[in-house]
């Protein structure tokens, strides 16, 4: 029991270690648009990979890492260039280096499996499962053996993050302001992809060509529904990428499939949750603000009518609501003007105003005929053009408005079509 | 050459052919990465398929892909319309989702101990060595019946790619035409799985129609070529991907594409290499001679 216990926790280690420079570089790549190069390069340093192992026999170590770097950059130039000398769009060339790329890498792969131990399988997927039994000794201390590379990447990406944090800031937001500043956006940019293509080598053993997308591109994605600032995405997206990392493994253990698979799902569910809750822009909330505002003013609208009606008539207080569509919403709105002691049923009657509903009621109806008058003065419009406006802006204006449309107005008693204008409450 | 070879052959031209055709369209709509996003949501349809029903059925496996296909497409164009995450992240988000949900389906069915999910990685990097002759037959069937519906409709849809607005003006739906684009895309991604794989589908639609501007600025050309262009890789990659056993095909039909890319990229008669340094010449001549 100890000793799972200790695979799967070696095994998240490596996970998110994988997750954490993945989510950092990922954010520069999601602000700038540049997703798909990501991708691109994702898929293009196969056969570089290939080549440094069928070469030099060795998945690690310097060659490799430089290596990816070099293959990183000679895809993003190779895409641009491509774009520039035919006459197709930037994402068909991307498609035509990195689908041709990655296919080199695969058949010389499959041409030369008998050579190596890299097999398909572990390119399009990874292999996260067997991560902690390639074990290494670092000062006595037992370790996967991806573990220091990842330490090497993450160290690198952090050292680059901290040296060059204005420049990347700035050309991640405002590529062209950083040119007026004097930064050179070239260089960062390649240095960029160069780092890239480092972090996708260095996670392609444990998630594979395919899925490293799904680290890199989704938790920045999501940071960015969820909070404005960089360094805050930067930090979420980390976080999001670890608890991806974890959820994917608790998951995959759990259902006995693929881990890497597994994280990419939850970077998924993740990057779902925070489309539909982000206190910035979810969508649930976004409904729910619209629902309140559309509850909110057909509440008004009901105490509006009341006012009138009382003031067309003194006689017979009180109407039947019979103009909100829909029962649900009808019941809803009563119900919350009653709750809020704005309106009163007495049995046998029909509705009526109370005495705070009628103060409520008045603004509402000064603030239209108030906008009534203003429309009629300032803009000059003929008094039929003028109710569907006040209609609207009812609903928006409150005391200070009110006070300063009348003044605008200059006092006047009486709106354009000759109804009094309730006094306001200041 | 037998009788098998001569229908696989022949499968895979009208595969070629319709790809090229349909992907010329969907280049010049900038749907290109859209398609290798479905092409990768293709992938858990594709097992969801195998495992409700326990066989290799190519019909219902294809169903299934079509199936998710579309979903992926359906994600994108609802992230496009009602949040601000951008078209480039959403592809990105879409193709690797999907494709880690297809990923952790194979694996579990592989656990099952599922023997029909044996092989399925023909479906990611591309097998023409495994097909049935039955599978080809339906392959070709549905590749000839997108080739015929994209010719009939080709003004319409020459009409979309050009001035969608003047398509509006003239009585032609936009919208429909477009989804009916999407909608001969994904047959004609989904269709293509067995033979060239999710990972490289992509190109077979991008590479016949890129190779093809270099050779004329118009429309008809272009579509016949890339139809040609498609043939020649399908065809070629699949006697290639035959010989040498145990090569997968999708890589060698990409590989070919890309050949044909480059190659027209310096001997296409409109843009390519040697008709420009021709072109600047005579223009120099000419100069010469009105100077003179």
């Amino acid at each position: 029991m100890d000793g799972q216990w200790l695979t799967i926790g070696s095994t998240f280690l490596v996970a998110a270690l994988v997750a954490i420079p993945c989510a950092i570089v990922g954010c520069y790549l999601v602000l700038r648009r540049l997703s798909l190069l990501g991708d691109a390069i994702s898929h293009a340093v196969l056969p570089g990979i290939v080549l440094v192992y069928l070469h030099w026999e060795t998945r690690t170590g310097l060659p490799l890492l430089i290596g990816a770097v070099l293959t990183g950059v000679l895809t993003a130039v190779l895409t641009s260039w491509v774009t520039s000398i035919s006459k197709v769009r930037e994402e068909a060339s991307m498609g035509i280096v990195f689908t041709g790329m990655f296919a080199l890498g695969v058949l010389l792969l499959t041409t030369q499996a008998s050579q190596v131990d890299l097999d398909p399988g572990c390119v399009l997927y990874g292999q996260l499962e067997l991560a902690p039994f390639q074990v290494t000794d670092v000062y006595g201390i037992e370790m996967p053996a991806i573990v220091p590379r990842l330490v090497v990447v993450i160290s690198i990406v952090v050292l680059f993050f901290t040296l060059a944090w204005k420049q990347i800031q700035t050309v991640a937001f405002d590529a062209a302001f950083a040119t007026a500043l004097g930064m050179s956006v070239p260089v960062i940019h390649y240095a960029m992809m160069g780092l890239t293509a480092m972090v996708t080598v260095a996670s392609f053993e444990a998630v594979g060509s395919i899925l490293v997308i799904a680290m890199l591109i989704v938790p920045p994605a999501t940071a960015q529904l969820l909070v404005a600032r960089f360094h805050h995405m930067l930090i979420v997206s980390a976080l999001l990428g670890v608890l991806a990392a974890a959820g994917g493994i608790a998951l995959g253990y759990w259902t006995n499939t693929n881990y890497a698979g597994m994280m990419a799902v939850v970077t998924g569910i993740e990057f779902t949750l925070a489309v539909l809750f982000s206190p910035r822009s979810g969508l649930v909330l976004q409904a729910f603000r619209n629902r309140r505002l559309s509850w909110r003013m057909v509440s008004e609208d009901v105490l509006a009518l009341l006012y009138r009606r009382e003031e067309e008539s003194h006689a017979t207080p009180g109407v039947e609501v019979r103009h909100i569509t829909g029962r649900w919403q009808r019941r809803l709105v009563l119900a919350w003007l009653r709750w809020q002691g704005w309106i009163i049923q007495r049995p046998g009657q029909l509705l009526e105003l109370t005495d705070a509903g009628r103060r409520r009621a008045a603004s509402l109806v000064r603030a239209h005929r108030l906008w009534e008058a203003y429309l009629h003065s300032e803009m000059a419009l003929p008094p039929d053009h003028l109710h569907e406006s006040a209609e609207f802006m009812e609903h928006f204006l409150d005391d200070v408005l009110q006070q300063q449309v009348q003044e605008a107005v200059g006092h006047p008693k009486e709106d354009p079509h000759g109804r009094p204008i309730p006094p306001g409450n200041g | 050459m037998s009788y098998n070879t001569w229908v696989v052959l022949i499968g895979v031209s009208l595969l070629g052919a319709a790809a090229g055709v349909v992907g010329t369209f969907a280049v010049l709509r900038g749907r290109a990465l859209t398609g290798d996003a479905l092409a990768h949501a293709a992938l858990p349809g594709l097992c969801m398929a195998v495992a409700i029903t326990g066989t290799r059925d190519l019909t219902i496996m294809l169903l299934g892909a079509f199936a998710s296909g579309l979903l992926g497409v359906a994600v994108l164009a609802f992230l496009r319309r009602y949040t601000r995450v951008a078209e480039d992240a959403a592809v990105g988000i879409v193709l690797s989702v999907f494709f880690g949900a297809g990923v952790v389906l194979a694996s579990r069915l592989q656990q099952q101990g599922n023997a029909a999910i044996a092989g399925l990685d023909s479906y990611i990097l591309g097998k023409t060595a495994g097909i049935t002759l039955n599978d080809i037959y339906q392959i070709g069937g549905l590749a000839l019946i997108n080739l015929v519906i994209v010719l009939a409709l080709f003004r319409d849809f020459r009409l979309i790619c050009f001035d969608p607005a003047f398509a509006i003006v003239q009585g032609r739906s936009v919208y429909w035409l477009d989804l009916l684009l999407m909608a001969l895309m994904a047959a004609t991604v989904v269709i293509g799985l067995p033979a060239v794989g999710v990972v490289m589908i992509a190109a077979l639609l991008i590479l016949p129609s890129a190779a093809a501007r270099w050779w004329s600025d118009r429309l008809g050309t272009i579509v016949t070529l890339a139809g040609g262009f498609g043939i020649v890789m399908g065809t070629i990659g699949t006697l290639i991907s035959d010989h040498y056993r145990g090569m997968p095909a999708g890589p060698v039909i990409v590989l070919i594409g890309v050949l044909i890319f480059a190659l027209s990229a310096i001997v296409g008669p409109q843009h390519g290499w040697i008709a420009r340094q021709w072109r600047q010449r005579q223009a120099k001549g000419a100069t010469w001679t009105a100077n003179g």
